[in-house]
Order: structure tokens, then sequence, then C-alpha cells
């Protein structure tokens, strides 16, 4: 109620005072066609003037900064493409390179362990004929004892027989005769003594 | 005196009186502006194009991307075919949009809210559209009247209708935003009349109602500037692209 009361005032004071004004002036200013000429002749003046400054100045600017500004981020655009191409392919290399060194590391290796093998080898052998040479001359020199101590044998049994057979029947037995009889003995009993 | 809602719409002249013949063509209040205007858009638009930077400045990222707002409003209404008009078109927006908001300053003075500012604006509007129409289509224009798919017994109705909506249409437009601007400004002025009247007890409720009405107002003045270019975008479309 209190609201209904105060716009209604409201709307009575406004009506009262733009009532009582207009009166004064008479309506509305822009149904006086006292200016509309002037204002005709100074719209035609300034948004001719506006409008010929605009377009034939201002706005082709405008067109042209955006035009260039596409272009050059375009190209920009381009260039970094390139650039990344540019860094892939490095890249590619890069990675080539590591992994020919890789292999390079690998050869070397390889081909080290392989001397060292070959080196092992080498001197294994040569060790080994070593111990080859001095095993055969060693059963040289073993054979060699052996034959010479079995005509050291047969000399000593000769000596000794002879001996013997003084002693027992003091008889000088021909040394030839003796011999002869322990050749004979002793290839009888070659198996026996020697196992040969 | 300054409390009649209507007084603020009142012309005089501002220095001395020109004549041309019998023609006063004084320099008024109107006139004023309508300069004013025309300088502020020159100058900003002007700032904005100076430097071409990669990475644009505040002003030339608000040329620039009014620029492209207006490019994109044409494209998307009228075709391709209306880059022609690009400047036109751009000129107008920013005229009345400019006319609008330096209307929004208190104590200055709302060119766009005179009749007989938008009736010329919209008058100029509808004869260029008219002569393109009949330039590009000959007489063939004259099918804008005679919409495909109508009944032969409804045709001469439908026609009449079509020429008194066409003929219509500088009295649409300029009284869409004349009406508007003068609608805004009086109600704006009414309700600040009553913060005074109602004193510091009452005057609390006009006084936020005012400051509400500000922003519809700035809102309303930039949305009937675009309506306006819209709409001239809309009938130039029907001049160069003949779709009926």
């Amino acid at each position: 109620m209190n609201k209904r009361i105060f716009f209604q005032s409201l709307f009575v004071i406004f009506v009262s005072n733009s009532m009582a004004q207009s009166a004064e002036t008479g309506g509305m200013p822009q149904l006086n066609p006292e200016y509309w000429i002037s204002q005709i002749f100074w719209l035609v003046i300034s948004f001719g003037g506006m409008f010929v400054i605009l377009s034939k100045i201002v706005l082709p600017k405008i067109s042209g900064n955006l035009e260039a500004r596409k272009s050059q981020i375009l190209e920009n655009i381009e260039i970094a493409e390139k650039q990344r191409e540019e860094s892939e392919t490095k890249v590619r290399e890069y990675e080539k390179i590591i992994l020919d060194s890789k292999n390079e590391a690998k050869n070397y290796f390889n081909d080290a362990r392989k001397k060292v093998i070959e080196n092992i080898n080498l001197k294994k052998e040569s060790l080994e004929n070593e111990i080859n040479e001095e095993i055969k001359s060693a059963e040289k020199e073993i054979n060699d004892l052996k034959n010479s101590s079995q005509e050291k044998i047969r000399k000593i049994a000769i000596e000794t027989s002879s001996d013997i057979v003084k002693q027992l029947i003091n008889v000088d037995v021909n040394s030839s005769s003796i011999s002869a009889i322990v050749e004979d003995l002793s290839k009888k009993n070659k198996d026996k003594y020697h196992g040969i | 005196m300054a409390a009649n809602p209507m007084h603020q719409f009142n012309v005089y002249r501002i220095g001395p009186e020109i004549k041309l013949g019998e023609i006063d063509i004084s320099f008024t209040n109107a006139s004023l502006f309508m300069v004013i205007s025309s300088i502020a858009i020159l100058v900003i638009f002007n700032l904005g194009s100076k430097k071409n930077t990669l990475i644009p400045n505040k002003i030339q990222l608000l040329a620039e991307l009014s620029y492209s707002f207006i490019a994109k409003m044409i494209n998307d209404t009228a075709g391709s075919k209306a880059k022609p008009y690009f400047s036109f078109i751009f000129s107008l927006f920013m005229f009345v949009l400019f006319c609008n908001m330096f209307g929004m300053i208190p104590y200055s003075f709302t060119v766009t809210s005179h009749i007989i500012v938008t009736f010329m604006l919209a008058a100029f509007i509808f004869i260029g559209v008219t002569v393109i129409g009949f330039i590009k289509h000959g007489l063939g224009y004259l099918k804008l009247f005679v919409p495909s798919g109508v009944p032969m017994v409804l045709l001469p109705l439908i026609v009449v209708i079509e020429i008194i909506s066409y003929l219509s249409r500088p009295v649409s437009l300029s009284v869409r935003l004349f009406a508007n601007m003068m609608a805004g400004h009086t109600m704006m002025k009414v309700f600040g009349g009553f913060v005074v009247s109602l004193g510091i007890i009452g005057g609390w409720l006009p006084l936020s109602f005012s400051v509400a009405l500000t922003g519809l107002e700035i809102l309303v003045a930039f949305l009937q500037a675009y309506v306006f270019a819209i709409l001239t975008c809309i009938y130039l479309n029907d001049a160069l692209n003949l779709h009926h």
C-alpha cells in the first residue's frame, strides 16, 4: 500500500513537472525544423569527411597491417617448421653417430679380445713345444742311459763271471767264450730283466 | 528548465550565425558533437593503424578488432559481394556508435536522438541500396516485390505489401534508432529529476535506477549501432544477391 502511494506520487510529480515544462518549450525539440537544414549540412560534412578519410587512408592501412601480420605469422610458422625438421634430422644424425661409435667400440673390443686370445694361444703353443722338446730330450737321455747300461751290465757280467770262475775253479777262461755264454743267457732272460 | 526531460534535446546555435543564402546552417551543439564524434573516430583509428607491430598495442588491437568484427558481420550477412561497401558500413557503424556513446556523457548532446539525423542516414542508405539494386539487376530488381511460390490469387496483395514494407525501411530504420536514444535519455533524465525532487530520503531508489539505466543505455547505444549497421547489411544483401 505504502509502495503504491509512493509510486503514484512519483508519477504525479513527474507528470506535473514534465507537463508544466513541456508546455513552456512546446513538445519535442526534435520536431522543431528550425535547425534541420543545419543538422543535415553538418552531418554531411562530418560524416562525409570522416568516411572519406577512413576509407582512403585509415582502413587500407588497418587491412594492410592485418595482412602483413597474417603473412608474417605464416612465414614464422614456416620457418619454425623448417627449423623443427632440421633439428629432427640433426637428432637422427646424432643417433646415427652414437650408433656408429657404439659399433666401433664393439669392434675394437672384439679385435682386442681376438688379439689377446691369439697371443695366449701362441704362447701356449710355444710353451707346449718347449715342453715336448724337453720331454723328447729327456726320453732320449733315458734311452741312451738304458742302452749304455745294458752294455755296461754285460761287461760287468762277463768280468764278474770270469772272476767267479777263476775263484771257483782257478782256471783262466777265455773272455770271448764267457761273453758268448753271457750273451746267450742274457738273450734267454731278456724278457725277464728288461721287459722289452 | 533543467528538470525538463526534453530540454536535453534542444538544438541551439554555437558561435556566429552562418547563412547560405536564405538557409541557416549555423554551427549548433548538434554539429559540435557530430564533429567531435568524427574526429574521435579518426584519431582512434589513425592511432590504431599508425604502427604495425607483430604484437599489437591496446589501441591497435581495438582498431583491428573492430575492423575484423565489422568485416565478419558484413561477410556473414551480405556475402563477399559486399566488400566494396565495407568502408561505408564501417564508418556508419562507428559514427552511430560514437554519437550514441558521446551522448552518454552527462551534459553532452546525443546526435542520434534527432529524427532528422537518423532519417538522413536511413534515407541515404535506402536510396543507395535501391540504386545499387537497379544497377546490379536492372529492372529485374523489381522481382524483389514478387516472392516466389506465392499463389497467383494472392500475388496482387503480396506485391502491395512488399512494396509498402520496402518503402517503410528508411522510416523503421531511422525511427528505431531515434526512438531508442530519445526514450533512453528521457528516462534517465526523468529518474535524475526524481532524485532531486525526492531529496536525500527518497532519492536513493531512483538514483539506483538511474545507475542501472546508465548501464542499460550503454548497452542500447552499442546495440542500436549494431542493429543499424546489420540492417544496412541486410538491405545491401537484398540488393546484391536477389533471393526472392
